[in-house]
Formats: structure tokens, sequence, C-alpha cells
């Protein structure tokens, strides 16, 4: 008896309005959530892809008071600064060993830790152990340097006092050349690892349990299971997070360098993103740090679709 | 592993990942101890053991008087407490708002849309574009320059949307026979279901604004209202203290510059310490399904 009227109130519609049928009336039917989704796709068009177009001030003599319309175009003349810039070289390099060591220093105690987590069998150690070490990703770069500050401040810190008592001089290891970068990996490796660990610890709680057991019947020890079993079954995972990395490699990590950074290292500590804050904020050269940051996108975005490609070529799954 | 009888060798290397877990937790845990105990302990133990120690004889709460009577950090307290609750709430609500529709796969345009979101994890202006357009917007120099250039995390998106691609289909279907919109279905039905992942993407959210830093350093010049991190920066960095705070005590005279700094320190920290145990058992969980191909 109910399946009648309902029939007819279906007919009635489509009749009445032909255009729902199809493509047009599936969009009709959402139109709830396009709704919903107007305010977030106002900020993804505001504050992304207005930038993007933003880029042409690349192309500008750029000045703040002209604005974007009444600033003068000067072709490539910006990249060609840049280009010719003598510290155009250093700033590479630093960039790029900075992110090689933090990429390193990133991945491989990651896969350790999640190696050793998965050995323990006793629950609430490796709780315990998990939660504490989680918990500085959550800390800010400004309160790791007040901790690193708390040990490596000359005259005060923890290790700079104790290397004064012990008779072997004054240190100040936050303004050493040398020591920079490895205090960059060695705060990163103190913030991050734990949190690291994670994704790993989820891609060996995958791997199909049935295979250690096969393997210990065919008489495989821990190493040989280590070898043949664990980790290839983290070999996706890595891939996939070392090609979100290569993609990022002109990053290596603006918010942690920047704080870290002060005038007595710049030879070892200046990238790519401490120049263009200190050509667009100090000097007002908008035009040449935007053309800086547009060349680093680029080389970003080449490298994120080649390490992409490359990984599908020797068998791995990619992004997409 | 599966082992059938534990060897020799197996023994030491279990004994051995046991002691380098428990010593790596206790090297987490120890700068944080550290920076506290600088906090407390008096000028006089410091003369006397000529630097700071791990356990002092005596206590003081003198630093943490100081910084709040000062000008500078309940100011900037009170900045980072406002954009944390009103960020993290916008964040949510245009997050959800966002990520809901895209988790139906009949909506048109879905694709194309999840497309041109995704591309933004990949591509970008860069900053100095952005900082253009913050100027030309009006936010340049008002605490609105603090919230709304980072609205929407990509990340969390993501995390968002599988997880309401994964719930189960039923209960929606069973809302809409019931004669709910898709309004109403979002706020009555999935959003409660919702609890773990809102749980997880507040912590990322409220972390975020709480750590906020560059977009201080962008977007404002005015120094009433930078945030916590901001000023602990430039705490961290000053020789002078007493000029930083803007307070002229004789009582900071008689505080190491070091126990203020640390005393900072800790308390743009503590907040943080004192939520994580509860949301700890959710972020997990949100971690990885961020990770999961969207």
């Amino acid at each position: 008896m109910a399946a009648e009227p309902i029939a007819a109130r279906e007919k009635k519609s489509i009749d009445s309005r032909p255009w729902r049928q199809g493509k047009l009336s599936s969009v009709y039917r959402s139109r709830w959530f396009y709704l919903m989704m107007v305010p977030g796709l106002i900020y993804y068009i505001l504050f992304h892809y207005v930038p993007m177009a933003g880029t042409l001030i690349a192309f500008q003599n750029y000045n703040l008071m002209k604005g974007i319309w009444g600033s003068s175009w000067v072709g490539f003349d910006n990249f060609r600064i840049i280009f010719d810039n003598p510290e155009f070289l250093q700033i590479m390099r630093n960039t790029l060993i900075i992110s090689i060591y933090k990429i390193i220093g990133n991945m491989v105690p990651d896969v350790i830790l999640a190696l050793m987590l998965n050995e323990v069998r006793v629950r609430w150690f490796k709780k315990t152990v998990q939660t504490i070490t989680y918990g500085p990703y959550f800390l800010s770069w400004v309160i790791v340097y007040g901790l690193a500050f708390s040990f490596l401040a000359p005259g005060s810190g923890l290790i700079s006092t104790f290397v004064r008592d012990m008779g072997w001089g004054q240190i100040d290891l936050m303004a050493d050349k040398n020591f920079f970068r490895p205090m960059l990996v060695l705060t990163e490796i103190w913030k991050n690892t734990g949190f690291g660990a994670i994704i790993y610890l989820a891609a060996l709680a995958s791997i199909n349990q049935e295979l250690y057991e096969a393997a210990v019947v065919d008489g495989a020890g821990r190493w040989r299971q280590l070898w043949h079993i664990t980790l290839p079954g983290l070999r996706d995972v890595f891939v996939l997070l070392l090609i979100i990395r290569i993609g990022g490699i002109l990053d290596a990590g603006f918010d942690q360098v920047f704080i870290f950074l002060n005038a007595r290292v710049y030879d070892v500590g200046d990238i790519v993103d401490t120049w263009v804050y200190r050509y667009g904020f100090e000097r007002l050269e908008f035009g040449v740090a935007a053309a800086m940051g547009v060349f680093k996108s680029l080389v970003g975005l080449i490298l994120v679709i080649g390490a992409n490609k490359l990984a599908k070529k020797v068998g791995g799954s990619g992004i997409w | 592993m599966f082992v059938l009888k534990k060897s020799k060798g197996d023994k030491i290397a279990d004994g051995a990942i046991y002691t380098f877990l428990a010593l790596f937790a206790l090297l987490t845990l120890f700068p944080l101890y550290y920076v506290v105990i600088v906090s407390v302990t008096p000028y006089m133990e410091v003369m006397k053991n000529g630097g700071f120690i791990i356990w002092p004889e005596h206590f003081t709460f003198q630093a943490y008087k100081e910084i709040f009577s000062s000008a500078r950090i309940p100011q900037a307290l009170k900045i980072t407490v406002f954009i944390t609750v009103v960020g993290t709430v916008l964040n949510m609500a245009v997050t959800t708002l966002l990520a809901y529709p895209l988790s139906k796969k009949a909506v048109p345009g879905r694709n194309f849309i999840l497309m041109g979101l995704v591309f933004t994890m990949i591509f970008s202006g860069g900053i100095i574009p952005l900082y253009i357009l913050v100027r030309s917007l009006g936010l340049y120099d008002t605490v609105w320059a603090l919230v709304i250039p980072g609205m929407v995390s990509t990340f969390n998106l993501l995390i968002v949307k599988t997880y309401f691609e994964n719930l189960p289909p039923e209960i929606e279907e069973a809302a809409k026979v019931d004669g709910c919109g898709d309004v109403t279905t979002l706020f009555r039905i999935v959003l409660p279901l919702s609890a773990p992942i809102m749980a997880t993407i507040g912590l990322f959210y409220g972390v975020t604004h709480w750590n906020e830093y560059f977009k201080g350093i962008f977007y404002l010049s005015d120094k009433t209202l930078m945030p916590m991190q901001v000023v602990l920066r430039s705490m961290i960095q000053t020789p002078n203290v007493s000029t930083e705070l803007s307070v002229n005590s004789l009582a900071l005279d008689t505080l190491p510059p070091e126990t203020i700094k640390m005393a900072v320190v800790v308390v743009a920290t503590l907040p943080l310490l004192v939520i994580y145990p509860f949301l700890q058992k959710y972020f997990i969980k949100g971690a990885l399904l961020g990770s999961v191909k969207g």
C-alpha cells in the first residue's frame, strides 16, 4: 500500500523537472554538501591559490606601497640576482647538507626505535616508553631551544659549567660553527623520534604473523627473521616517507633552523628559507625573496614527482 | 617475533633492548626535569655550586612570581589562550564541514576538489606572497593574523575525511530514511560517532596554536599582540631579562637570569604536559589514519 504513493511521487518529480536526471540532479542533491564546503574552499582559494598567483611578484620590482598592480615588471632579473649572488651556492650547500643530515637523523632512529619497541613483550614497559617518547613531538622548537639553552648556555648551562669545572675551558656550543648542524640533528632526534616510530610500529603490526611462524619452523633465528620478514615489511612505508622527505629537501626545517640560528653560524646554518626571510622581511626586497621562494617550490615539486616515479619503477607503490 | 626457546644470545639482545629503551625514555624526560629544577633554584645555591645543579637543597618560586607580575608574560598568555581556544574551534568547524562532503563519493566534483587540496601539500606560493596577502586583507597586526591563515591543515582534513569514510554507511542511510537532511545527519549522527577523531585533530590544532611562533614574527609588529612563544624566544636570547619583561623589580637582581628564563619555558610547556596524557590514547590512531592514502 505504501509503495505506490512513493513511486508516484518519484515519477512526478522526475516528470516535472527533467534536468534532475543524471549529473545535474546529483549536483542538486548535493547542494547542502556544497554549502558546507564553502568556508573551507574559500580558505584554500584565498590562502593557497591566491598566493600561488602572487608568485608573479617574483617577476616584479615589488614595492609594498605600490602593490602588485603598481610595481614595475622586471622579467627574470630577480632570478638573475639570486643565481649571481655569491651566497647562493653557500645557501644551497647548507640547505642540502642540513636536510640530508636530518633525513638520516630522522628516519634511521625512527626505524630502530620501532624495531626495539616491537621486541618488547612486557606491556606496561612498552606503553610507558611510548608515552614518554611521543611527548616532545608536541613541544615547540622555541621550547626545545630553551631546553638546549639550559644545557649549553655559556657560563650557566649544565654541560658548559661541567666542562668549565673539569678545567677544559669555556665553551659556547650554541654559537659554534662545528656544532650547529649536529645540534640540529640531536634536537630533532630528541623531539621527533618517538612520534616518528608510530607509523613504523603500525607497519610492523600489519605483518602477517604466520610468516614468522613459518620462519621459525624453517629454523630461522631472530636476525634472519628481522632481515627476511620484518625489514621487507617496513619497506613500503619507508620509501613513502623518503619520497615525502626528498620533496621537501630544500626545506631543511625552517622553524627549527630559524630559531636556533644566530649571526655567528650563518656560514653553516643559513638556508633557503632563512635567506628568503632576511631578504623579504628585513631588506624588503620582496621580488627577490619571492623569486627564491618560487625556485624552491618548483624544485620541490619536480623532486616529489621524480621520486614518486622512481619509487614506482623499483616496485614500490609511490604516493599516488 | 616468535622464538621457540630463548637462546643465550636472545636474552642478551633482550637485555640490551630494554636497557636502551629505558635510557632513551630517561633522556627524553631529563631536560624537562632539569628546566623545572633550574627555575626553582635560588641564587645562593647557584653561587655556592658555581652553577646549576641537578637537585638543589632549597626551592624558590620567586621567578614565577616575577613573571606573573610582569606586564609581558600575562599579556602573551592571554593572546595565546585566545588563539588556542577560538582558533581550535574555528579550525575544527571548517575542517569538519569540508571533510564530510569530501567523504561522500557521490558528490560531483569531489575528486577535482580533493586533488586541488592535496596539491597544496606539495606546492606553495611561498611565504612572501602570503605575507602580502595578509597585509592586503587588513589582517596585519591583528590577532586574526594568528588564526585565519592556518584555518585548515590538509593533513588533519585528510584524517577526518578518512575517518568519515570508514563509518558504517548503514547508520547514515537509516538517518536519511528517517528524514534527516545532510546537515542534520552530520550534526546528529556522524559527529557523535566521531569523538576520537575530533579529540585527535583538536589536539593537533590546539598544540599548533599554543606553539604559534612564525605567524607572530611574520604578521605582527605590535608587541602587545605577540604570542607566548615569540616572547619566550626573545626572553631566552636577551642578556637583560628585566627590560624584556618590562618590569623594574629589585627581586630580579637577586635571581639569576637563567632562573627566570627557565620559569618562562616551564610556563610555556606546562599546559601541553597537562593535557597530553588525556589525549594520548587518541592521537596515535589519528596519526595513523592520516597516513592512509587518501
